[in-house]
C-alpha cells in the first residue's frame, strides 16, 4: 500500500496493485466475519464488504502528511492508509501488538504515525476533528489536507452540519468523503433523509461538491485528487459524494430482515468494485487466482500473528488514561 | 505585586501564552470584537488578530471538536464555551472524544486542549445560564477539571492547563470576574492537583470551591467571633484531587464541611465526603456536612434564586452543626 506519485489518473500497472489491495481488504474482512462467527473475536464489528473502492481510491490519492478520520466501518480505511494487516488483526483480537494496543478494538482503530486519526464509534464524531486538523495545517502554513470518511446516516447528525459549516467558513484544507451506501444501520435513506441528493447539504454551506461512482476505484481516485488539489491550494474544503454499495449487514451477524435479499445479491453481482476493475483490466482466471492466493496468505498470516500475540495485562487498563 | 481582577488574570494567562507560543490560540463565540460575553478576551483581537482570536458560529459541537482536532495535530487551543450550560452541547466531543482519544489509541495521541467555561448564580438569569456542572466532568476518566477562585489561582492554573497534555475543563465563576487580588509579577504556574489552604484553623475544615471559597471565608470570620476556629481549603483542581491536603487538614480538625454552589445531591462534595470518611474515619468527631444548592433548577425570581443557592450563612450553620452549636 505504498504511496504513489502525484498523478491525475492511475496508470494500468498501478491498477493491478489497486486490485490486489482491494482484494486484500475483501479477504481480510471475510476472514474477520469468519473468525467472529467462530467466536474468536470479541466486541462489535462492522465490515465494509463492497466498499473497498472508496477506501483504496481515496487513500491512494493522498499525499504523505495527509490525515484521515474514519468511522465505525473502518477496517478498509485503516488498511488502505497503510496499517499492516497483522497490526489490524491483532487489534481485533485485543492484543498489545494491535494498532491501538488492545485499547480500541474494531471501532477505535488508530495509527497516528501513518496519519490515521482514528475510527469513531459515534456517528459523525470525527468530523469536527477533521475541520480542526485542517485548521492546524492552515494556521501553520503546511500543505496538508485532512480527510473525513462518513456515511449517509451521518449527514443527519449535528456534528456533520457544524463541522462542514465551520470548515467552509474558515476555508480550511479538508475533504469530506460521503460513502453513501443508502443505509443508516437498518434504516434506508428514504426513511432518514427528506432529500435524495445528499450533496445538496454540502452545497447549502457553499461547499464545492463532486460526485463519483464509489464502486469504480478509478473514479474515486480522480474525484479525490480533484478535491485534494482544490483543498490544498487554499480554495477551501470539498465534499466528495461517493455512490456506494454495502453488500452485507450493518454488523456481523445482522440478519438484515429489513432488506430485500435479492437486491443485495444483485448489487454484489453487478456493482462489485473488485469484479468491475478485474473486468476492465481483463485479468484472467489464473492471474486472479494467483493474486487471490497471495492476499489470502497474507490474511491467514495475520490471523496467526494475532492469535500468537500478547494479551495485555488486565491492570494495563489503567494506563493511558492521562498523558 | 501587581493587582489584577479575576477577569484580567484569565486574560493575562491567555495573552502571555499566546505571545510566547504560536501553537496557542483561542476560539469561541463572540470572543473577538465583542471580547467575549464576560469581557475576558477584550482587546485580544487587536493584539493577536483574527487568526488566533477566532470567532466561531454558535456551534458548540464543532467549536469543541475542531479544538480537539487542532490539538490532535499539535496545537494548544483554548476553546471558550460561553456558559457551562452549553457544555451540555459540547459534551459529546468532550466526554466521548477528548477524554478518550489518548486511551482508545493506546497512548498514541495527546489532546492538549482547554475548554474554558463559566457559570454561577446571583444575577437571576434563570435555569439555563448559571448552572454549576463540574460534577458531570469530574466523573469522566481522561479529563482534568479545574475550578479556580482567586485571580492568582486562575492565572497560574490556566497557564498549567494550557501546557498540560491532557484535555482540561476549566471552570470560572461569573460573579468572581470583578474581584481583585495580588498576583506575582511574572506568571507562576500552579501545579494541577494541588489544593490551597486559605485560612488555618483548628476546629473545623471547610472544603470549598469557586464562589463558596469566598462565602466560606466570610463564614469562618463569623465563626471565629463565636469562638470556632475554621480552616478553609480550596481544592482548586477537582480532578486530580489533592486528597492528601484535604485529609490531613481533617485529621487535624476532626470535622469537615464541604461547600459548593452546585446542587448538593450527587455533587462533587459527595465524593469529597466519601474520600474523607474512608481516609479519616477514625479522626472524625461529627458527620461530614455538605453545603450546596437545593435540588431544583435555578429559578428566575431573585428571592427564589437566593433561596436555592448557598451563602455564607449556610456554611456557618453547617460549621456550627459539626461542633454541636446549633
Amino acid at each position: 500500500m505504498a504511496k504513489v506519485e502525484q498523478r491525475t489518473s492511475l496508470p494500468k500497472g498501478e491498477l493491478g496493485d489497486v486490485l490486489r489491495e482491494m482484494l486484500l481488504i475483501r479477504r481480510f474482512e471475510e476472514k474477520v466475519e469468519e473468525r467472529f462467527r467462530a467466536g474468536e473475536l470479541p466486541g462489535f464489528l462492522h465490515v465494509a464488504i463492497g466498499q473497498e473502492a472508496s477506501a483504496v481510491g481515496v487513500c491512494r490519492a493522498l499525499e504523505d502528511g495527509d490525515v484521515i478520520a474514519s468511522t465505525h466501518r473502518a477496517h478498509g480505511h485503516t488498511l488502505a492508509k497503510g496499517t499492516h494487516p497483522n497490526e489490524l488483526m491483532s487489534e481485533l483480537y485485543g492484543k498489545t501488538e494491535g494498532c491501538s494496543h488492545g485499547y480500541g478494538g474494531s471501532m477505535h482503530l488508530y495509527d497516528i504515525e501513518r496519519g490515521n486519526m482514528g475510527a469513531n464509534a459515534v456517528i459523525g464524531g470525527g468530523l469536527p476533528h477533521v475541520t480542526g486538523a485542517a485548521l492546524a495545517f492552515q494556521m501553520r502554513g503546511e500543505p496538508r489536507v485532512a480527510v473525513a470518511f462518513f456515511g449517509d446516516g451521518a449527514t443527519n447528525i449535528g456534528t456533520f452540519h457544524e463541522a462542514l459549516n465551520l470548515a467552509q467558513l474558515w476555508t480550511v484544507p479538508a475533504v469530506f468523503v460521503l460513502e453513501d451506501n443508502k443505509w443508516a444501520e437498518s434504516t434506508p435513506e428514504s426513511q432518514h433523509s427528506p432529500i435524495r441528493d445528499l450533496s445538496e447539504r454540502a452545497r447549502a454551506f457553499g461547499m464545492k461538491a463532486i460526485k463519483a461512482d464509489g464502486q469504480d476505484v478509478e473514479a474515486v481516485y480522480k474525484a479525490t485528487r480533484q478535491a485534494l488539489d482544490h483543498a490544498r491550494s487554499g480554495k477551501g474544503p470539498v465534499f466528495v459524494h461517493l455512490d456506494c454499495v454495502r453488500f452485507h449487514g450493518h454488523y456481523i451477524g445482522d440478519p438484515q430482515v429489513y432488506r430485500d435479499k435479492d437486491e443485495a445479491r444483485k448489487l454484489a453481482e453487478t456493482r462489485d468494485p473488485i469484479g468491475l476493475l478485474r473486468a476492465k483490466l481483463e485479468v484472467s482466471d489464473d492471474d486472479f487466482a494467483e493474486v487471490d492466493a497471495e492476499v489470502t496468505e497474507i490474511v491467514e498470516a495475520a490471523v496467526e500473528f494475532a492469535k500468537n500475540g500478547t494479551d495485555p495485562a488486565p491492570e494495563d487498563a489503567l494506563k493511558n488514561v492521562y498523558a | 505585586m501587581p493587582e489584577l481582577t479575576y477577569r484580567e488574570a484569565v486574560r493575562d494567562a491567555l495573552s502571555t501564552a499566546m505571545r510566547q507560543d504560536e501553537d496557542v490560540f483561542i476560539m469561541g463565540e463572540d470572543i473577538a470584537e465583542m471580547g467575549g460575553s464576560m469581557g475576558v478576551t477584550a482587546g485580544m483581537l487587536d493584539e493577536f488578530g483574527k487568526e488566533r482570536v477566532r470567532n466561531t458560529p454558535i456551534s458548540e459541537m464543532a467549536l469543541a471538536g475542531a479544538a480537539i482536532g487542532a490539538a490532535m495535530q499539535g496545537m494548544r487551543p483554548v476553546a471558550e464555551i460561553m456558559y457551562e450550560d452549553f457544555m451540555t452541547l459540547a459534551a459529546e466531543q468532550v466526554v466521548n472524544q477528548a477524554a478518550k482519544l489518548r486511551y482508545m489509541s493506546g497512548g498514541q495521541l495527546t489532546v492538549p486542549v482547554v475548554f474554558r467555561t463559566q457559570g454561577g448564580a446571583g444575577w437571576s438569569p434563570g435555569a439555563q445560564h448559571a448552572q454549576q456542572l463540574e460534577a458531570w466532568f469530574v466523573h469522566i476518566p481522561g479529563l482534568k477539571v479545574v475550578f479556580a477562585s482567586t485571580p492568582e489561582d486562575v492565572r497560574g492554573l490556566l497557564w498549567s492547563a494550557i501546557y498540560d497534555d491532557n484535555p482540561v475543563v476549566f471552570f470560572e465563576h461569573r460573579t468572581l470576574y470583578p474581584i481583585k487580588g495580588n498576583v506575582p509579577q511574572e506568571i507562576e504556574p500552579i501545579p494541577i492537583g494541588r489544593a490551597r489552604v486559605h485560612r488555618r484553623g483548628e476546629d473545623v475544615t471547610v472544603i470549598a470551591t469557586g464562589r463558596l471559597v469566598h462565602e466560606s471565608l466570610k463564614a469562618a470570620e463569623e465563626a471565629e467571633s463565636e469562638g470556632i476556629s475554621v480552616e478553609v481549603v480550596d481544592p482548586r483542581t477537582l480532578q486530580p484531587l489533592d486528597e492528601e491536603t484535604l485529609v490531613s487538614s481533617v485529621k487535624k480538625t476532626n470535622r469537615a464541611v464541604v461547600a459548593h454552589e452546585a446542587v448538593t445531591r450527587m455533587g462533587f462534595g459527595a465524593e469529597v465526603a466519601a474520600v474523607l470518611q474512608y481516609q479519616a474515619f477514625d479522626w472524625l468527631d461529627a458527620p461530614i456536612e455538605r453545603v450546596g444548592a437545593k435540588f431544583s433548577p435555578l429559578p428566575f425570581a431573585p428571592v427564589m434564586e437566593a433561596f436555592v443557592v448557598p451563602h455564607a450563612e449556610d456554611v456557618l450553620a453547617a460549621i456550627k452543626r459539626t461542633v454541636g452549636k446549633t
